[in-house]
């Protein structure tokens, strides 16, 4: 008779930090400290968007750069983000809109507490940075409205024909060189130093080069790290308050180390269990994670052995694997481009193209889609991208749906069901490969 | 025999199919499901078992080629068979209420109680003879059911004349049937078959003497049915009570499943009761893609479920309806929550009950293709599995929709199609057990 | 019955504008392509795209907005969740069910991401159609986004001069430019005449003369604005004791016919709305002289609607577009209709409130599909508002 088990549930491990986990944390503490420090030291605060966050040309005027985005997602993980998701929809926002603005704007009615415990500061100008995603506008709107404060518009022309124009070029460049610098100048007081932000260019480079080092060495079997949890931990200095200064350097050198160590050793990615076992499914993801349940979600991947080699929510805050790094030699261009070149400002045939080579680079699987309710730059036409990815690649591709920082959307029941699905898919065709050859 | 179990663990009932190592299936077996999952399965299983016995029962006889009325026959032993189990459980649920009545409750009415549910159960049993009595409808085969039923009946009588609290007896079954329907079943099967065919009478045109008959019945009864493998799945379950090289995905089971049963299938679109899936497969009935709606009522049996409450009727009586209808009406709004609304207002608007109704068919089926379109289309052969496969109303305007746009396609519709899960379930059974390899690694 | 210059009366002209409305094959369209060769169709979606610039190519501007209530979708579910709006959904059915096999080109303006990412889906769906995103600046200096919006449509023009073979003129851009001044007056006549008394011209009949603009040439379009001006102005109409409600958040995917006149049968006579933009989105004349392609841009800049896909660099100023349309109607509440998942207008829905609260003018909101098929709802909203409105007027 088949033996009828109950599943136990393993006891939690302890786990070692290592040296770019302790650095980050540290950075992420103190600029959190600085931040809510501001109305006390006078620092002046710009809040901007991370796709097209122009962190260096924020550092050249002093001020602190606040990211709305980067404050809902902390607040998914601390599992605050459902209350104030609530709260919004109680003042009269729609139940269908960005739970990241419902989650701010929440987040504001109730104190505006930062997750140091003390309160974010009033902005001093938002920097909208109209790149990649509609919501943004209104999104600044919506605050302006709140804090009545300045407001710089900075328009990110669309990659409509999957390609840079010198039009956007020229548009963007003359709007940094006469809307937003003045402006930025103006509000906090220090003349603009191009070569100042030369040097924040190039510390961004060096950063760079070791980020691409770090999302690549996935290639390997086994992959070293995880490109999509593991990955939001990695792209956070990068894509945050931090880049261009050398704490961002000193972090991509620490884990530049660290998974070159992993790789010599022939170990697969850390987790928060510790150290992942066999790796026996490699999928690259497409589509930003869930962060109410982020633990919970990832335990369901590397329970199974399986590891994110690629994905494209790594680079929402901007392309470097493609070659692309911020050049000090045309500050302005770079700029410019950098934002052009984020991901979510590509068209759809080029995430398209992006995905399938993943794909095959990074000798994946196939493709996993997290497809997120309230999410529509990213949402819209993902199931076209998943038929078209399969199509080029011959790998099956599987889709499943949660939301960004509103619990309600997270179904672990329906989640896991899809992707034990997927998993078993795979792993029939592996088997049909083997009974075939 | 080897036989390779599939069990399919739903939200209402639980189904067991066994396959033997010829893919054929021998067994098939349902219950209702129930808190103590371990439970559930042994009980499916052992309801495929039974059906599988028979299978082998009928299998010897046509070996043996006598000019028996072997359906009448087998009939007689199935009816007497289910009355061996039944009072088996009768008295199980006897005992336990017994040791039930003790404690402040029935302080001062104790004796009074255990008297009444003696009377109680005796009339059950008397009762019992009559419900598995050849023709004898039963509203379901589930023992909670008929139990259910039937015991309120007479413990209202019995309470009355007896003169004592009819809510004490009615407490004590409450109490009583959650524990006895958890207990894994008991006693031997065979043992029961020998019991149950002493219960058939030999009619006098029967050519074979009893003797003949019972030697027939202990060799079939001689060959074990021996559980070699055995896959669970369903849905919803956190953790399923098997271990892990056990458990397939649902969704690859049913379009396993669907693969047995027509071969040629390519599309799969089951409308369960809460979830509906599309499902490709491919020639070897492995799953290429798939799409769920698992978190909106619209476009799952529920829909028909509310819409049934809403007409005041049954849900079996909805189909019926509808197919008076030839101007199905333009219904707009999916949603469940708003389909009453909407039929209210038709119906106030002077709109006849089939027209909506047959609206309300093709909004759900709609819905239903939605997920089938995400999930690849359609490919011939489509097949359509769960309960709402059973509606014909549903299953008209599917045939128009699929008609109209994916041009002619071949339909296959199962009656025996709630196995789907568990036939498939079996197949990866008796796959993992050949090394055919599903892939699946222990 | 009134009849106007050719005889034609209000009921004429509506019974032909509702037939091309309902007319998910665009037969009109197809016949028009087809008397010559030259001729091409380049389809273009909410909000607004500069249609002078494809008439001057010999080109039919075609209006897409989806399939509306009478079309029931299939395949284009395959392309989208359940939780995004239906209208680009329909318009993908619209095009793989054939029904615009005969457009040439399609243009999606930048309204808000659903649409910016269906261009992208439809270069890869329909690789033999012109497919361009057509992007509008979010900067209002001539020197920034007016200098960056020139060489948007400078692009255009090129890419249409290559789909017609041969350029576009100066002088064609010119004389289109005159065209559209034309109709754009009359759209504005139309809605004038509307606010003045709602009674003689009804929403539904006014939206579907508005919306026959979006599929017939322009000089058609306007000669239908004129004939049934002339009717209406002649037609004695009963008059209703209905309040008068500006009607916003329609602006993209459409409400159903029913929905306006349902609005209407519970009391609200619709004065003003932002139902197809397109129609007066440059609110005065374009000059004719000098350069066509820099009059267009500075039109666009300076002398546009407000609506929500488009930035609004002054907070004072943010919202009284809405106040002012209000005003200018003699309106004494808005509606806020919005389709269901739609970014722009559920975003921007607290904001006006909040300016209309400040400047005292009632509002409900509600929301819709393109294929709703309750009114019920909707007649008691709408009939309670108007009461409502009525009772503390102190009418």
């Amino acid at each position: 008779m088949t033996i009828i088990t109950t599943p136990k549930t393993a006891p939690p491990k302890e786990v070692e930090k290592d040296a770019s986990m302790v650095k980050q944390k540290e950075m992420m503490a103190a600029h959190y400290d600085r931040l809510t420090s501001a109305p006390l030291t006078g620092e002046k605060v710009a809040s901007t968007f991370v796709p097209g966050n122009l962190n260096e040309l924020i550092m050249c005027f002093g001020l602190v750069n606040n990211l709305p985005e980067v404050n809902a997602i902390q607040n998914g993980l601390r599992r605050q983000s459902g209350a104030y998701v609530l709260e919004a929809e109680k003042i009269g926002h729609s139940e269908d809109v960005c739970t990241y603005v419902k989650s701010d704007i929440g987040m504001m009615a109730k104190g505006n507490i930062a997750p140091n415990g003390r309160q974010f500061p009033n902005p001093d100008v938002l920097l909208l940075s109209y790149t990649g995603c509609f919501t943004f506008m209104k999104w600044f709107e919506l605050l302006r409205e709140q804090y009545k404060c300045e407001t710089i518009m900075l328009h990110t022309p669309y990659m409509g024909d999957g390609k840079v124009t010198r039009n956007m070029i020229e548009y963007m460049v003359k709007q940094l060189k006469e809307e937003v610098i003045p402006k930025l100048e103006r509000i906090s007081g220090v003349k603009f130093d191009i070569d100042r932000l030369r040097e924040y260019l190039k510390k961004s480079a060096a950063a760079e080069n070791d980020l691409v080092r770090v999302l690549q060495s996935a290639k390997n079997k086994p992959s070293p790290i995880d490109a999509y949890f593991g990955g939001i931990y990695y792209i956070g200095p990068i894509f945050g308050a931090f880049r261009g200064t050398d704490d961002a350097i000193e972090y991509y050198n620490f884990l530049r180390a660290e998974v070159e160590e992993r790789l010599a050793a022939g170990k697969g990615p850390v987790t928060p269990d510790g150290d992942m076992g066999k790796e026996r499914y490699r999928l690259v993801v497409e589509g930003p994670p869930n962060y109410t349940h982020f633990r919970q979600f990832w335990k369901m991947f590397y329970d199974e052995g399986a590891v994110i080699v690629a994905s494209s929510y790594t680079k929402v805050g901007g392309v470097y694997d493609f070659g692309f790094r911020h050049d000090p030699d045309k500050p302005l261009e770079t700029l410019a481009e950098y934002c052009l070149g984020v991901y979510t400002n590509r068209s759809l045939p080029m995430r398209i193209d992006m995905l399938a080579n993943y794909v095959q680079d990074y000798d994946a699987d196939g493709l996993l889609i997290n497809s997120i309710k309230s999410c529509n730059s990213f949402s819209a036409g993902q199931l076209l991208i998943m038929r078209e990815v399969e199509k080029r690649t011959g790998k099956p591709a599987a889709f499943v749906e949660s939301d960004l920082v509103d619990p309600r959307y997270f179904s672990a029941a329906n989640i896991k069901n899809r992707l034990e699905s997927y998993f078993q898919m795979i792993e029939q065709k592996r088997a049909g490969a083997r009974a075939a050859a | 025999m080897k036989t390779f179990v599939g069990v399919d663990l739903g939200s209402t009932t639980t189904k067991a199919v066994l396959l033997d190592e010829n893919c054929e299936v021998i067994g098939r077996g349902i219950t209702n499901s129930r808190s103590n999952y371990a439970t559930a399965v042994r009980v499916a299983s052992q309801e495929a078992r039974v059906d599988g016995q028979f299978t082998l029962f009928r299998r010897a006889f046509n070996d043996a080629s006598r000019s028996v009325d072997l359906e009448g026959f087998l009939g007689d032993l199935e009816r007497a068979f289910r009355l061996e189990q039944f009072l088996e459980q009768l008295d199980d649920l006897e005992r336990t209420c017994l040791g039930l009545v003790k404690g402040e409750r029935f302080v001062g009415v104790e004796s009074g109680i255990k008297e009444a549910l003696r009377e109680v159960f005796r009339r059950l049993r008397d009762d019992a003879v009559d419900l598995y009595a050849p023709g004898a409808k039963r509203k379901s085969d589930f023992f909670r059911d008929i139990a259910g039923s039937r015991y309120h009946i007479h413990a209202e009588a019995v309470a009355r004349d007896a003169k004592v609290p009819y809510d004490l007896l009615i407490n004590v079954y409450d109490k009583s049937i959650i524990e006895v329907e958890n207990r894994p079943p008991a006693g031997e099967l065979s043992e029961k078959f020998r019991r149950a065919l002493g219960r058939i009478p030999i009619s006098e045109s029967s050519v074979e003497s009893r003797a003949d008959l019972q030697k027939l019945i202990e060799n079939a009864l001689g060959v074990e049915l021996e559980e070699t493998y055995l896959v669970g799945t369903g849905y919803g379950r956190v953790t399923l009570p098997f271990s892990k090289e056990h458990i397939r995905s649902e969704i690859l089971c049913h379009g396993l499943g669907a693969h047995m049963m027509y071969p040629k299938t390519r599309t799969v679109l089951d409308i369960g009761g809460q979830d509906t899936k599309g499902i490709q497969v491919d020639p070897n009935g492995i799953v290429e893609n798939f799409q769920m709606n698992d978190r909106c009522a619209a476009g799952c049996g529920r829909y028909l479920g509310y819409i049934a409450d809403e007409m005041n009727m049954g849900l079996h009586e909805l189909g019926p309806l509808a197919m008076k209808s030839d101007r199905p009406a333009r219904i707009n709004s999916t949603c469940t929550v708003f389909a009453g609304a909407e039929l209210r207002d038709r119906l106030s608007l002077g709109e006849k009950r089939e027209d909506i109704l047959a609206g309300l068919h093709r909004a759900i089926i709609l819905r239903a293709i939605s997920i089938i379109s995400r999930s690849g289309g359609v490919t011939n052969e489509f097949t359509f599995t769960g309960g709402v496969a059973k509606n014909e109303a549903a299953v008209r305007e599917l045939k128009k929709l699929i008609k109209e746009n994916y041009g002619e396609v071949t339909i296959n519709i199962n009656p025996e199609s709630i196995y789907t899960g568990a036939l498939g379930a079996a197949e990866f059974a008796r796959r993992a057990h050949s090394g055919q390899g599903d892939g699946s690694e222990a | 019955m009134a009849t106007s210059l050719n005889g034609h009366g209000c009921a004429d002209t509506v019974a032909r504008a509702q037939a091309l409305f309902e007319d998910l094959t665009f037969a009109a369209a197809r016949e028009w392509k087809a008397k010559a060769s030259e001729r091409k169709v380049v389809g273009y979606m909410p909000i607004y795209v500069p249609r002078e610039i494809i008439h001057a190519a010999g080109f039919l501007p075609l209006g897409i907005l989806g399939g509306g209530d009478q079309l029931e979708v299939i395949h284009g579910d395959a392309y989208y969740q359940s939780y995004i709006c239906r209208i680009p959904r329909s318009t993908i059915e619209l095009g793989v069910s054939g029904r615009l096999d005969f457009v040439d080109g399609m243009l999606f303006p930048s309204i808000c991401d659903v649409i910016r990412n269906l261009s992208g889906m439809w270069k890869t769906m329909f690789p033999n159609v012109y497919v361009r995103y057509f992007d509008v600046p979010q900067n209002y200096r001539d020197d920034i986004g007016g200098n960056y919006y020139i060489n948007e449509l400078a692009e255009l023009r090129h890419d249409l001069e290559g789909l017609r073979g041969k350029p576009i003129t100066d002088d064609e851009l010119r004389h289109s430019i005159t065209v559209y001044n034309e109709n754009r007056r009359l759209v504005r006549e139309l809605y004038a005449l509307r606010a003045r008394s709602p009674w003689q011209v009804s929403a539904p009949e006014a939206y579907l003369v508005l919306r026959a603009g979006l599929v017939l040439p322009v000089e058609e379009h306007s000669q239908m604005i004129r004939e049934y001006l002339a009717a209406a102005t002649k037609e004695e109409r009963p008059r209703r004791d209905n309040c008068r409600i500006v009607l916003t958040g329609v602006f993209c995917e459409q409400p159903p016919l029913n929905l306006i006149r349902s609005l209407e049968l519970a009391g609200c006579y619709v004065v003003d709305d932002d139902l197809l933009l397109i129609t007066r989105w440059l609110t005065a004349d374009v000059p004719t002289e000098g350069d066509p392609l820099q009059n267009l841009a500075l039109a666009f800049l300076h002398q546009s609607e407000s609506t929500a896909a488009k930035y609004e660099p002054n907070l004072k100023e943010k919202g009284q577009h809405l106040v002012r349309a209000v005003h200018r109607s003699g309106a004494e509440g808005v509606i806020f209709a919005c389709p269901s998942f739609c970014d722009p207008a559920l975003l921007e829905r607290p904001m006006l409130q909040h300016v209309l609260k400040d400047a005292e003018i009632p509002y409900i909101a509600f929301k819709y599909a393109e294929n709703s098929g309750q009114m019920q709802p909707i007649r008691e909203q709408a009939g309670t508002f108007s009461d409502s409105i009525k009772l503390w007027s102190g009418r």
